[in-house]
């Protein structure tokens, strides 16, 4: 199905015999793959509406991300919340649209400066599991008018509704930018220095940290953007409050920068890893994420780490990959015969990662797994009771019948 | 204002359930006398007024829970009250509900510079927020005109906005996490110090319900590094289109103030006479600011005031130091407070696209010579959140009405071109009426389903937000 109006869904989704796989450019989709017809939104497309005065677009749900970022880019402006392109993480082609990037609040490096992707939608409209169209938000800057299903919606990975069309707050794209880097610090003292930078006045809008090729040389990297002078300055006043961290290398070079944070965004250092995690923490926890690991289950040879780690949002967002190599030694912690090495290793690490959030505060959700292990674990962070009731309940009026993208946040 | 009619059952039971909230609450906590309750009759929509059941200000998480259970067995509404500084009469009561008063809980839990939030009870004053962490460097963003009285938990409900929230967001863009209570006494922590919760984003759908699905006692709230300066200029025009056109190449070219903020001539006048910041007499007024390091405000406003040249302004006045500063903001601030001198007013809070403003503002002025009522308009105009004060006379019959009618319209011609009914205050009782006009029915709907599911029993602050032919039947239970 392929519906090329707003009409057209509502009668798809109100004809549909059963379940009912939601797919916009089929980039970024997580967790288990839901059974049933494939729905396509790819036909709803166009931009209606777009007032740099104003920082809002109005776009159909399938509308390509490219096509709305051209349309910016030539105002000078952008979508700020720098959703990331999972094709070559995932190993997935087609075309990234708006309509996924918002079903999967796919938010970037600088979500720690300008918020999530969920904080730049500002109206929608979507068609629920009944057919029925239903309009929240609007396209003006603030509004408090009623409950905001703009954010249930943003980020329910299909589950809902289908949406049809976004309205969101872009913004200005600044003149240049630069980056700080600080090389061979560990993930505390990255952690240490990230919010050292990100607690003072000078508005870093990218902290990251991560190995770099098959070395053990780190980078800890910082962004600046804004008018020329104001990067410069507040490039040589980051370095100087960093400097008990080690000397600073400073990249002044715009382009350079913002192919480095392009690719810490689309996260492809890991593209060649068959397991990838992200989880949420308070960057601070991050250091038992090691020490649990190391004292409480990969306490054995020959792997010291089982695998590899990059942080984002200042250590906020943790990147877990591993290789196969890594997977097939989790695997000899607490073997089973009956299982691939592989999927075996993925599922022990994966579940440690899910412990570890429960225990911290924060969740870890798979986003690429050997073939298999979505089906054995929770790809989503399981919920607390009174949540998951809540859920439930909101589920089982927006989709009575179940039939939309079911069971993909497990 | 049609209130729902009080359940005389529930009035019957009042012996009864003041026991049992004795027996959860100390003596000081549940306000039974009628001399006392009158101090919760009403918040700051002051036209309206209804003493409630019982008060009670529980001290803790575990007491709120403990009320909530006895009111949900008991069948009597709830009504959750912050501060009480709604301009929309979001804590407004009903005779036969209990307010619930979270004032008392107002403590600071966790502070935490490294990873930049804070954990407050929701009782604790916006403005105090930033009170405990301003001397090491940090302050929480959204800025309410009433932060010194309004509390977090009102914040929330309302997802409050203020002047800066175009660089900074409003309330639910600096949330990370809540503990809240639900109508069953379910204690539920939603969020936390961690951004972007798994699953549903129900922390966003919480933010904005207005105290209906649930009483919020706890909060985990972003905090952000000062800027290292701060710097408003003044700039007058000779009428509200060249000023509305201002703001919009402001935004255009790229710099992204801290605020805009908007006055046109009768708000001056007022303002003038009152706090005398000696503005300049002219049709529009904007105070823009912009923050940094020195050099970077100098180069910022300097582009502003490039821009505002090319519009032909009446006057341009940077701030040359911290005092200038001090009077170019004192007029903006008493804005509210001028005009309640020289009249009573009504306060609106319609949001409109920025490309619409000048129109807006052209009929607000026909309607206003229709009307026969004045109108002062002071806003935040880099996000088209407009504030137009409607003055009436209190004493004089009907007057309050027609400042009513006026006011709908206003809002009407707000939701035609694009915008809404409310940017920052909430819908509350003042603007439930008309929510039909920017939402059908379905819309509405979807709304109501999200509060079945928080809230079964519909016990909640029921006469708020929605007509109330719209949820009768839910309510009725």
């Amino acid at each position: 199905m392929r519906p090329d109006t707003e009409q057209e869904l509502a009668e798809a989704l109100r004809g549909a015999a059963g379940s009912l796989r939601i797919v916009g450019g089929g980039t970024r989709a997580i967790g288990r793959v839901p059974p049933g017809d494939v729905l396509e939104t790819g036909a709803l497309a166009g931009i209606s509406l777009y007032e740099p005065g104003a920082l809002t677009m109005i776009a159909a749900a399938g509308t390509p991300l490219a096509e709305i970022k051209a349309a910016l880019a030539s105002d000078t402006q952008r979508v700020a919340f720098e959703p990331p392109d999972m094709r070559r993480l995932l190993g997935r082609e087609g075309v990234a649209t708006i309509g996924g990037v918002v079903a999967a609040n796919a938010s970037g490096p600088r979500r720690i400066q300008v918020g999530a992707c969920r904080d730049h939608i500002l109206g929608l409209r979507f068609v629920d599991g009944m057919g029925r169209v239903i309009r929240n938000g609007g396209r003006v800057m603030k509004n408090v008018t009623g409950y905001d299903l703009v954010k249930l919606l943003c980020g329910s990975h299909g589950s809902l509704g289908v949406l049809s069309e976004i309205s969101f707050k872009v913004l200005p794209a600044p003149e240049t930018q630069a980056s700080l880097c600080l090389h061979g610090l560990d993930e505390a003292q990255a952690v240490a220095a990230m919010a050292a930078a990100l607690g003072s006045p000078y508005e870093v809008t990218g902290a990251a940290h991560g190995v770099i090729g098959t070395g053990f040389a780190s980078v800890t990297r910082l962004r600046l953007e804004g008018f020329s002078p104001s990067v410069a300055y507040r490039l040589r006043e980051l370095a100087r409050l960093l400097a008990p961290f080690g000397e600073a290398e400073l990249e002044e070079d715009a382009s350079l920068s913002r192919l480095k944070w392009q690719e810490m965004r689309d996260v492809t250092a890991f593209a060649d890893h068959p397991f990838v995690a992200r989880l949420s923490i308070k960057p601070s926890d991050f250091a038992g994420l090691y020490f649990d690991a190391a004292n409480l289950f990969f306490a054995r040879p020959p792997l010291r780490r089982g695998f590899d780690v990059m942080l984002d949002w200042g250590g906020g967002l943790v990147w877990v990959a591993a290789t196969a190599r890594q997977l097939a030694e989790n695997a000899q912690v607490a073997p089973d015969r009956g299982v691939e090495p592989e999927l075996h290793g993925a599922k022990l690490l994966f579940e440690y990662l899910q412990s570890f959030c429960a225990v911290e505060c924060g969740h870890a959700t798979l986003l690429k797994a050997p073939p298999g292990l979505a089906a054995r674990v929770q790809p989503f962070q399981p919920e607390s009771a009174g949540i998951a009731a809540l859920t439930r309940g909101l589920r089982a009026k927006f989709d009575p019948r179940g039939i939309l993208n079911q069971g993909v946040m497990g | 204002m049609e209130m729902p009619v009080v359940d005389a059952a529930v009035v019957a039971r009042k012996p009864a359930l003041v026991a049992a909230l004795q027996q959860v609450l100390p003596q000081d906590a549940v306000i039974v006398e009628t001399a006392e309750l009158r101090a919760y009759e009403c918040d700051a929509l002051t036209a309206y007024r209804c003493p409630p059941l019982v008060a009670v200000l529980p001290r803790t998480t575990t007491e709120v829970s403990a009320v909530l259970r006895i009111c949900h067995a008991m069948g009597v509404p709830v009504v959750p009250r912050g501060s009480g500084t709604s301009l929309a009469g979001g804590a407004l009561p009903t005779g036969d509900c209990v307010i619930l008063g979270v004032a008392r809980m107002n403590a600071v839990l966790e502070t935490d510079y490294a990873n930049r939030f804070i954990r407050v009870q929701a009782g604790r004053t916006n403005l105090s927020v930033t009170g405990a962490v301003e001397s090491d460097g940090f302050f929480y963003a959204p800025d309410p005109s009433s932060q010194l009285a309004c509390a977090i938990a009102g914040n929330i409900a309302m997802n409050s906005g203020g002047a800066h929230c175009l660089k900074y967001g409003v309330t639910t863009n600096n949330l990370l996490g809540v503990t809240l209570v639900q109508m069953d006494g379910t204690v539920l922590e939603i969020g936390g110090p961690y951004l972007d919760a798994p699953g549903l984003d129900l922390l966003g759908v919480i933010c904005g319900s207005e105290g209906q699905l649930g009483v919020v006692t706890e909060a985990w709230l972003r905090i952000l590094p000062k800027p290292e300066g701060a710097r408003p200029v003044l700039i007058g025009f000779d009428s509200n289109e060249v000023a509305g056109a201002c703001v919009s190449d402001i935004i255009k070219a790229g710099v992204l103030p801290v605020a805009i903020e908007f006055m046109d001539r009768p708000c001056i006048e007022a303002t003038e006479a009152f706090a005398k910041a000696g503005y300049p007499m002219c049709e529009a007024l904007l105070i823009v600011e912009v923050e940094g390091a020195r050099a970077e405000i100098d180069a910022q406003l300097g582009l502003i005031t490039a821009i505002a040249r090319r519009h032909n302004p009446v006057e341009i006045r940077e701030a040359a130091d911290e005092d200038e500063a001090r009077r170019i903001w004192l007029g903006r601030k008493s804005a509210f407070g001028a005009m309640g001198q020289i009249s009573d007013y009504i306060c609106l809070d319609g949001t409109i696209p920025v490309s619409s403003l000048p129109y807006v503002l052209r009929r607000i002025g026909e309607m206003s010579a229709q009307y026969g009522l004045g109108v002062a308009n002071v806003f935040h105009a880099g996000d088209g959140n407009m504030h137009p004060l409607i003055l009436f006379d209190a004493n004089k019959p009907g007057d309050l009405e027609l400042c009513e009618a006026f006011g709908a319209d206003v809002l009407k011609l707000c939701v035609e071109v694009g915008g809404c009914l409310t940017g920052e205050h909430g819908v509350g009782v003042e603007k439930r009426d008309l929510m039909k006009v920017q939402f059908t029915s379905e819309d509405m709907e979807a709304q109501l389903w999200v509060k079945d599911v928080f809230d079964p029993g519909w016990l909640l602050n029921p006469a708020k937000v929605f007509p109330l032919d719209v949820t009768a039947e839910r309510r009725a239970g």
